[in-house]
């Protein structure tokens, strides 16, 4: 009954997700609410000349307009970042309304609050605002270039940051050396996230006792009640109570701080009565953060065995128009750490520069970081591998850190942890039966047909943590979490967990591993999380890490728990702690058949009638904080298998095998449905998925009519497996699953297309249209397959 | 969003849709509303009233007479999908009413709605232009058939008048020695038509082509007869050189649509590509 751990239990939560029973925020209606309308600019850049808000506040049911303005008069600070890239950083203020100028189509320039929604939106028609529009910049070359416009008069040249990592000069010396340089200039295009749930919020004001709900459709609602109280509106942590209640889906866009937040809480006090929001999915595209976007060159040396002797890269990332909590760590820390990917690259050189553009900000998107690097050197070992006529699998074995390295210092920080590279390259192959295909690739071109095969070879670093390491780079929060375990007087278990599910079956996962180790039924253990007032503390989830951190939390208190109960049952049998072992959920006395059950150790806690009270206090409930070591390193291999119409350029992806290594597995269902929807979403990068802005900063893909996301018909059947290499340094032995297919497949996908028709790069995503056209030009170059 | 406010009201005969039509300046006709409701909540369609047809029972019938299908206007997608005799008499129209959309839409969605909406991208101007439907018309001064060579004018706009409902839509039955298919290539986000090509032909008996009709949608800012590929191929035998040789080049790159989906030089390729498949099944039906 109680061995759960590696057993594909099916999803706890998923009975009232399926059956529509969900509690979302917007699902939320508290007496007496109104509903808030944001008046949004339609302007990239613009110079507010004035706001008339007289006609909107007599419009019907209207409860109050506010401006930017009104939020500034009353001391609200802007919205600070979350990390500090260098000392230099300019961070420009982030007001939760703009005041003087608005700097992205989106940007929030006046809200209507009204006894309905609908009459809010009427209203907020009705609201006019005197714009002068200005000269915008939505692409990073335009805001680089000399007299380009200023997206904040502060930010000279719109560059927020400069950062390097690595030694450019053993770099530059190994590339003057090098036998053979690969040079690969990319575009790593824009991504919209789109959740599922809009974004939603209520700010919840009570008069009598001054506490303050905020519910938000949030990832990590700990952190945003600091950020909120600490350093925008001052409020008293402890008279605000943060709730994110089933959240659907966030792929990193609801880890931040909003403005939507901060107005809900502030506007709430305002008017003394509820206020909710939620975003319209028109809203969602221009005011989530987005992800991605760089440009970057990189070059790569070998030497004439086909060993890698050097990496330079230069990367300019896009952040919008403001730096949204974690901006500027995803394309300096989360990046250029991952730049060895699983090569013993001796020497490794990355400049990135933030770049300021009157867009939608740009923030962590799944991966975040970690997809812009692998998509960087899983190019270039493909491009290298064509030019220098190797094998890819081959060039890639032959670069690898041997399981024998480990750990493994990089040249760009990291210490591995633990890997065996070649065993999931080799499973992977199997699967594929890479020979065999090899042979039908050219047999199927021989026939006309574009067939190509595209590899992956990838590491991760995730489970984000541990905090020394997010304070040395510059993240101003600590990355531990907290754990807690409730044991009822019947035995029963409720967790809190500082880490939040918004669809990654932490109910089911961590009920899991708790009824594991208590050795009682999944069915008493319930898992609570998303709400402050409830959990400790808690740093939310992203990265990969709440299995790895949030999960090693409640290991630690379930490690107390026993040990607590393990002393009451010694009192009970009056045997030494030594002498027992629990088995089936019963302390037994070695070698004897008296036992004490789970259950009553857990009554005798809460009805201490006889209890070795001197020595221990009465209940059963226990919390710990867990702050890792090092972070964890899922790796692994993957590969892609297309063919493409020569006619109309279209891809089918025929194959696509992936053998991750994530540690030690709880749920393999729960992992694979991670892995799936990974690879889903970075053939959608590969394939489908590209935000474009014209050259006024209007978002042309602003639907679902024009912004393509895969759906299930658009992709094959994945053919998932694993190598299990523990991480050797956290309790559990897991790693972090929920990136890894992102992180890998976009470039396995790009390499196959590239392979399939013969060309050296298409840009992503790689359209009908655009393979088309590389393979005309294919054609016509004659470099083309045979 | 929310919609701007608006009226709503129930017609129960084709003669009352009219009345209310007539009577309000800025009424719009509610079917499936599956391209009107989205509209409205984008606050880019403001009618002040909805006149709701769809309960005009006898709209949505699906009829045959010896030389043609007779189409409903309140059809459903999914109703001309499963319907019998449009499988069996213009089988053509059947298939391509199973790939519009999505299940929810095919549900929803009617032949009227979306021949008066003329969408640039839509299925079934295509079907209508290539099987040489007529489109059967009321309005104040009575009923009439619109050619579908006459009826799409340009983008979103058609030949019917203020007033006029869509009351049915016929389509000749295909004879014996005819064919007819759809080729569609679809927009990954919208799976709208970046460019569908209906082809209908017919052979004598020695396989001679003695009628062709190409009809294009999602290219141009309406859809529109290829006149110029049925033409060439009439009197010619109809083989995979001489449909080749026929769709090359057949449109104008200058009059497709440029947009975020496909350039117009792409379109103009895939005109050629998605007739040449459409023709290519339609000739093997129609000698089959």
């Amino acid at each position: 009954m109680s061995d759960y751990i590696g057993t594909s239990v099916k999803r706890v939560e998923d009975q009232r997700f399926i059956t529509g029973r969900g509690r979302y925020t917007d699902d939320i209606v508290l007496p007496n609410m109104t509903y808030a309308c944001f008046v949004r600019s339609p302007y990239a850049h613009a110079r507010i000349n004035g706001i008339d808000t007289e006609e909107a506040r007599n419009r019907p049911g209207v409860v109050a307009v506010f401006t930017g303005q009104d939020i500034v008069d009353d001391g609200i600070n802007p919205i600070p970042t979350g990390w500090q890239i260098g000392e230099d950083m300019k961070e420009p203020p982030h007001h939760t309304l703009a005041v003087d100028k608005v700097r992205h189509v989106g940007d929030g320039v006046a809200v209507v609050i009204a006894e309905t929604k609908a009459a809010a939106q009427d209203a907020a028609e009705h609201v006019h605002i005197e714009y002068e529009p200005l000269p915008a910049v939505a692409d990073m070359n335009e805001a680089l270039a000399d007299g380009a416009p200023l997206v904040h008069d502060d930010a000279p040249n719109n560059v927020s940051f400069h950062w390097e990592l690595g030694d450019k000069a053993a770099a530059d010396a190994a590339l003057a050396a090098a036998h053979h340089i690969t040079t690969y200039e990319i575009v790593n295009q824009r991504l919209i996230p789109n959740a599922i749930e809009p974004r939603a919020v209520i700010g919840d004001h009570n008069v009598a006792t001054d506490d303050l709900t905020l519910y938000t459709s949030s990832q990590n609602p700990h952190l945003i009640r600091l950020l909120l109280c600490a350093f925008v509106t001052g409020l008293p942590e402890h008279k605000v109570r943060v709730i994110s209640p089933d959240v659907g889906g966030g792929f990193g866009s609801k880890i931040f701080h909003y403005p939507e937040e901060v107005f809900c809480a502030w506007a709430t006090r305002k008017i003394g009565r509820p206020v909710k929001w939620t975003a319209e999915r028109s809203e969602s595209f221009v005011t989530d953060a987005q992800g991605r976007d760089h440009l970057t060159t990189a070059e790569m040396g070998f030497d004439a065995d086909g060993k890698i002797v050097g990496l330079r890269v230069d990367t300019a990332a896009n952040m919008g128009a403001y730096l949204s909590t974690f901006a500027g760590g995803i394309p300096t820390w989360l990046y250029g750490t991952l730049l060895a990917g699983q090569y013993t690259t001796p020497a490794i050189y990355v400049h990135t520069q933030g770049i300021f553009t009157n867009t939608v900000p740009v923030d962590a998107l799944r991966g975040a970081g970690r997809p812009e690097a692998t998509f960087l050197l899983e190019r270039l070992m493909d491009l290298a591998a064509k030019e220098m006529g190797r094998d890819p699998a081959g060039l890639r074995r032959m670069n690898f850190i041997q399981p024998d390295q480990f750990p493994y210092d990089t040249p760009v920080v990291l210490q591995y942890d633990s890997g065996n590279y070649e065993a999931a390259l080799d499973k992977a192959l199997d699967i594929l039966d890479y020979d065999a295909f090899r042979q039908q690739q050219q047999q199927a071109r021989a026939e006309g047909r574009l067939i190509g095969i595209g590899f992956s070879t990838y590491i991760e670093a995730c489970g984000i943590a541990p905090s020394a390491v997010a304070g040395a780079i510059g993240a101003r929060a600590g990355l531990y979490d907290s754990g807690m375990l409730r044991v009822h007087p019947t035995g029963k278990v409720q967790v809190y967990t500082g880490v939040h599910s918004h669809g990654q079956g932490h109910e089911t996962t961590f009920a899991q591993l708790v009824a594991h180790h208590l050795q009682i039924p999944m069915e008493d253990v319930e898992l609570v999380h998303g709400d402050t007032a409830q959990i400790p503390f808690g740093m939310g989830t992203y990265g990969s890490r709440s299995l790895a951190v949030g999960g090693s939390a409640i290991y630690r208190a379930l490690e107390k728990v026993l040990g607590k109960a393990r002393k009451i049952a010694a009192y009970k049998l009056e045997a030494a702690e030594e002498d027992l072992e629990y088995v089936g959920g019963q302390f037994t006395v070695k070698g004897t058949d008296r036992s004490v059950s789970f259950g009553d150790i857990a009554l005798t806690a809460y009805v201490p009638h006889d209890y070795p009270i001197e020595e221990l206090e009465p209940g059963l409930e226990f919390n710990a904080f867990y702050d890792p070591k090092n972070f964890t390193f899922p790796f692994g291999t993957h590969i892609c298998v297309v063919e493409v119409d020569p006619d109309t350029g279209e891809v089918e992806i025929l194959r696509y095998v992936a053998v991750d290594d994530v540690g030690e597995v709880i749920n393999p269902m729960i992992v694979d449905g991670q892995v799936h929807g990974g690879i889903a979403h970075g053939i959608g990068q590969a394939l489908f998925e590209g935000a474009v802005y014209d050259e006024d900063g209007q978002l042309l893909t602003g639907t679902f009519m024009d912004y393509t996301i895969p759906r299930a018909a658009d992709l094959p059947m994945f053919e998932v497996d694993r190598t299990v290499t523990p991480c050797p340094h956290n309790p559990l032995g897991v790693k972090g699953a929920g990136e890894t297919g992102t992180i890998a497949s976009t470039p396995a996908v790009v390499n196959a297309v590239c392979d399939a028709v013969g060309a050296r790069d298409i840009q992503m995503p790689m359209t009908s249209e655009r393979v088309w056209r590389a393979i005309h030009a294919a054609r016509s170059s004659g470099d083309g397959q045979a | 969003m929310t919609p701007y406010a608006f009226e709503y009201t129930r017609a129960s005969s084709v003669d009352e849709a009219l009345a209310l039509l007539d009577g309000h300046d800025n009424a719009k006709l509610l079917a499936g509303g599956h391209s009107l409701i989205p509209a409205m909540k984008l606050r880019l369609s403001n009618p002040s009233m909805l006149i709701d047809v769809s309960g005009i029972s006898e709209l949505a019938q699906i009829t045959a007479s010896e030389t043609a299908v007779h189409v409903g206007a309140l059809a459903t997608h999914r109703a001309v999908e499963t319907s019998e005799i449009v499988q069996a008499k213009c089988g053509v129209l059947a298939e391509a009413a199973g790939g519009i959309g999505d299940p929810q839409v095919r549900n929803k969605g009617t032949i009227g709605g979306s021949l008066a909406h003329a969408d640039p991208a839509a299925d079934y101007p295509a079907l209508v232009l290539a099987l040489n439907a007529a489109i059967k018309v009321a309005g104040p001064s009575g009923t009439h058939l619109i050619p579908a060579h006459d009826f799409f004018l340009n983008l979103f706009k058609t030949a019917l008048q203020d007033g006029e409902i869509i009351t049915e839509v016929i389509f000749p039955a295909l004879s014996a020695r005819s064919g007819a298919a759809y080729a569609k290539f679809s927009n990954p986000a919208s799976k709208y038509a970046v460019v569908g090509v209906a082809a209908w032909v017919e052979v004598d008996e020695h396989g001679m082509c003695t009628g062709a009709r190409v009809g294009v949608t999602g290219a141009a800012s309406h859809a529109f007869r290829a006149s110029n590929v049925a033409f060439d191929l009439s009197g010619k035998h109809l083989t995979a050189e001489t449909i080749a040789a026929a769709v090359a080049g057949m449109a104008d790159a200058h009059e497709m649509l440029n947009d975020l989906s496909a350039s117009s030089e792409y379109r103009a390729h895939l005109c050629s590509v998605m007739a040449q498949r459409a023709l290519t099944e339609a000739a093997a039906r129609a000698m089959g």
